[in-house]
C-alpha cells in the first residue's frame, strides 16, 4: 500500500443553538485527501477553515459525521485505537498547555513508555528516552526531573516532538506547532521536521496557516477554505503559480521581509464568519475578485490537472 | 525631514527594572536597560525582538504607565505635546496621564478578544470611552457622530457599532479597536503586536488600516511585533532590541538591505521565503534571561562572530551612517560584514 493516510469524503458538522434556532455549521465539508510514506503534506488555511477539525477527526478526538479514513488501507475504528495511537502522535499547539505545570516533564515520557510496553526495566526506558531526546538535539540529564516552566517555549517544542517520537510513529500530526514559538527560533523546529522524514522515514502532516514555512518544508499542500479543499498539488506549482484565487489571496498577503515589496494593492476582508460558512456555491464568492454568476448558487467541482486539485468555476468551462 | 530636529517622543537612558521581592532577596529582572530614542512626528517606528526581550516593557515606559513591579530605575521619558515644550511624561501626576491618554498618546492592544467589553455594544464602549474624555454633553454627540463616520472611512460597516463583540469576526474586533484608538486623533499610537493573533489576510487588512489612519492624521505609530515581515511592509525606520537594549536602529531599507548586527542578520536571514527552499538555520540558542544577563554584550553567548572584548565590555553605539546606528564590537574593529 502506498498511502499511510487516507481521507475520503470527510465531512464534520457541529449544530448551534437549540431545536429552534438551530443552525448546523458544515466545519469541514467532502474532504480527501492522502498521505504518502516519508512525506510532509501541509493542510494550510485561515482560522476558521476546519483544518484542525480534521486533524482531530484524523486523530480519533472527534468522530466524523461522514467519509472514511483509512490507515495504510485498513479503516480507523475505536477499537483499533491502541494500534492507530501508536503509529500515529500528535504535536500541539501551545507547548505550555501541552504540559501539566505541576508534573515534572519527564513522567510524561516514562507514562508513554509504559502504556505503550515500549522497555522492560527503567534503565532500558532511560536509554529508550534518551535516544527519542538526541534526535531532537536534547539530552536526558537537561531535562530530568523539570518542570514545564523551566524550559523556553522553543525548548519545550522539541520536548513535546521527542514524546511524540517514543512509539516510533509513521505518521506525525502537528497542528500549527510553530505559531507559538517565536520567529528566529522557528526555523530549528521546522528543520527538525525535514531532518525526521529524511532520517527516519516520518510523514508529517504539518497544518499551519503560516504559508512560508509551509513552502519551505513541505512537499505536497492543500488550501482550505471554509471547509473545502480549494486547492492541493505540489508545493512548488501550489504556491508559486496558484490557480484558486483563495490561493493568490493567501499567498499574496503573506508579508515579505523587504521593505521594497510592500502592498500596493489593498483588500477586503469577510465580515461575518458565519456569512460564509452558509454560503450556498463557492464559500469564497463573497470577495472574489473574478466572480461569476455561477459561483454564487453552484457549489464548484473538483477539478484535476495534471498536478493539481483546484475547486473553481474559472477552470471548469473548457 | 525638518520636524527631525524635535522628536515627539524620547527617552534619555531609559531604565526600567522589574523589582521583585521574594521573602528577602530581590530579584532584579532588567527588562528596559539604557534606551535612548528619538521617535519623531510624521513617521512609523518599529521595534523588533524575539519575545522576552522587554518590547512590551519598553512601550509601556512610553506610554508613562509604570506601575510596581515595575519601576523607573533611571532615565526619563519626554512627550512634546501640540509641538511645544518638552514635559517630562514620567513625572506627571495620574490625572494628566489621563488627560493625554487618547488624545495625544493612545493604544492599540494586542488582545482584542479581552479588549471590548463583551457584554456592552461596542458603541456604548464608545460612549464610555468619550465620556472619560469629553465633559460637555453637546461635544460628546459631536464626537460620536464623527466615530459614525470615521468608521465608514476605514471600510468597517456601518453596522459595527451596533453589536456585541461575539458577533464581530477577529480581524473585524481588532480594526474596531485601532478605529477606537484614533477616535480622538492621537499624535501618537502605540501598537503592542496589534496583528500577532491574526491570519494572513486579516493581518494584511490591519497593516493597511494603520498605514492609511496614519497617512491620514499624519501622526506618529510605534508599532511592536517580532515579526520581520510585518515590520518591513509597515515601518519607516525599525529598532532592533535585544535583552533590554535597542541593538540597532536605522531605516526599514537599510535594516533589510544592510543589517550591520550579528543578531539583525540572523533575524532577516532566518526567514523562509516563498520560492526559496535553501536550508536556514535558527538564531542558535535562546535569549539569556533579563533576570540574570551575561557580562559584555548580552548577545555574545549566541553570536558566531564572538570576540574576546565582547565576554567583558558593553559596545557603544556606532554610527556607520546618519540614520543608521548599531551596537557591536565588530563595528569599532571595522570587520562587520554580511552574514556568514
Amino acid at each position: 500500500m502506498d498511502k499511510l493516510l487516507e481521507v475520503n469524503g470527510l465531512t464534520k458538522q457541529f449544530s448551534q443553538g437549540f431545536v429552534i434556532g438551530r443552525v448546523i455549521l458544515t466545519a469541514v465539508e467532502r474532504i480527501s485527501f492522502f498521505i504518502k510514506p516519508a512525506e510532509i503534506f501541509t493542510l494550510a488555511g485561515e482560522s476558521g477553515c476546519g483544518k484542525t477539525t480534521t486533524a482531530k477527526v484524523v486523530l480519533g478526538f472527534e468522530e466524523a459525521t461522514s467519509g472514511e479514513i483509512l490507515h495504510n488501507g485498513k479503516p480507523q475504528t475505536r477499537k483499533e485505537k491502541v494500534w492507530i495511537t501508536q503509529g500515529v502522535q500528535a504535536i500541539f499547539q501551545d507547548p505550555f498547555c501541552t504540559f501539566n505545570p505541576l508534573r515534572t516533564v519527564d513522567s510524561y515520557f516514562y507514562e508513554t513508555v509504559r502504556n505503550y510496553r515500549l522497555a522492560n526495566s527503567k534503565k532500558e526506558a532511560m536509554d529508550w528516552i534518551d535516544r527519542k531526546l538526541r534526535l531532537v538535539g536534547l539530552t536526558h540529564q537537561e531535562f530530568a526531573g523539570k518542570y514545564p516552566s523551566e524550559f523556553s517555549g522553543g525548548q519545550l517544542q522539541r520536548i513535546s516532538i521527542a514524546r511524540a517520537l517514543l512509539t516510533d510513529p509513521k505518521l506525525i500530526i502537528a497542528d500549527e506547532p510553530v505559531s507559538m514559538v517565536d520567529a528566529s527560533l522557528r526555523m530549528s523546529i521546522v528543520n527538525l521536521f525535514k531532518q525526521l522524514k529524511d532520517e527516519l522515514g516520518v510523514s508529517i502532516l504539518y497544518i499551519t496557516h503560516d504559508l512560508a514555512t509551509a513552502y519551505y518544508v513541505s512537499d505536497r499542500i492543500a488550501i482550505m477554505f471554509r471547509g473545502n479543499i480549494v486547492e492541493m498539488g505540489a508545493v512548488e506549482q501550489v504556491l508559486m503559480k496558484p490557480r484558486h484565487p483563495y490561493s493568490k489571496l493567501l499567498r499574496d498577503s503573506i508579508p515579505q521581509a523587504d521593505p521594497k515589496k510592500r502592498w500596493t494593492t489593498s483588500i477586503r476582508l469577510s465580515e461575518l464568519e458565519e456569512e460564509e460558512y452558509l454560503r450556498q456555491g463557492c464559500k469564497f464568492a463573497g470577495r472574489c475578485p473574478d466572480v461569476m454568476d455561477a459561483c454564487k448558487s453552484v457549489v464548484p467541482k473538483d477539478l484535476y490537472f495534471e498536478d493539481a486539485l483546484v475547486k473553481c468555476h474559472k477552470y471548469s468551462g473548457n | 525631514m525638518e520636524e527631525k530636529k524635535n522628536p515627539i517622543l524620547r527617552t534619555d537612558q531609559l531604565q526600567t527594572f522589574y523589582v521583585l521581592d521574594m521573602q528577602g532577596t530581590q530579584k532584579i529582572i532588567k527588562a528596559v536597560n539604557d534606551v535612548n530614542l528619538n521617535i519623531y512626528e510624521n513617521e512609523i517606528y518599529g521595534i523588533a525582538g524575539e519575545s522576552g526581550c522587554g518590547k512590551t516593557t519598553l512601550l509601556k515606559a512610553l506610554f508613562a504607565d509604570i506601575v510596581p513591579p515595575l519601576r523607573l530605575i533611571g532615565g526619563k521619558v519626554y512627550y512634546r505635546v501640540n509641538g511645544k515644550d518638552e514635559i517630562e511624561a514620567t513625572a506627571l501626576s495620574a490625572e494628566e496621564k489621563r488627560k493625554l491618554r487618547l488624545e495625544f498618546i493612545s493604544n492599540v492592544p494586542q488582545g482584542c478578544m479581552s479588549v471590548l467589553n463583551p457584554v456592552l455594544k461596542v458603541k456604548e464602549t464608545y460612549k464610555d470611552f468619550i465620556a472619560s474624555h469629553v465633559r460637555e454633553q453637546s461635544r460628546r454627540e459631536e464626537i460620536f457622530d464623527r466615530a459614525h463616520k470615521q468608521i465608514l472611512e476605514f471600510g468597517l460597516p456601518k453596522n459595527v457599532l451596533d453589536v456585541y463583540p461575539h458577533q464581530l469576526s477577529g480581524g473585524m474586533r481588532q480594526r474596531v479597536t485601532v478605529a477606537l484608538a484614533a477616535l480622538m486623533k492621537p499624535r501618537i499610537m502605540i501598537g503592542d503586536e496589534p496583528t500577532t493573533a491574526l491570519d494572513v489576510v486579516v493581518q494584511r487588512g490591519v497593516i493597511q488600516m494603520l498605514k492609511e489612519i496614519q497617512k491620514k492624521l499624519k501622526n506618529t505609530i510605534v508599532i511592536v511585533s517580532h515579526d520581520m515581515g510585518v515590520q518591513a511592509n509597515i515601518a519607516d525606520r525599525i529598532g532592533i532590541m535585544y535583552a533590554g537594549k535597542i541593538v540597532e536602529e536605522s531605516t526599514a531599507e537599510r535594516i533589510f538591505d544592510r543589517p550591520l548586527h550579528p543578531y539583525t542578520q540572523f533575524l532577516i536571514h532566518s526567514l523562509p521565503k516563498l520560492g526559496d527552499k535553501t536550508i536556514r538555520g535558527s538564531v542558535p540558542g535562546s535569549p539569556p534571561s533579563l533576570a540574570d544577563l551575561p557580562d559584555g554584550c548580552p548577545f555574545h553567548p549566541r553570536c558566531p562572530k564572538v570576540m574576546e572584548i565582547c565576554r567583558r565590555q558593553m559596545p557603544d553605539f556606532s554610527y556607520p551612517d546618519e540614520n543608521h546606528k548599531v551596537a557591536c564590537w565588530l563595528m569599532e574593529e571595522g570587520k562587520h560584514g554580511q552574514a556568514a
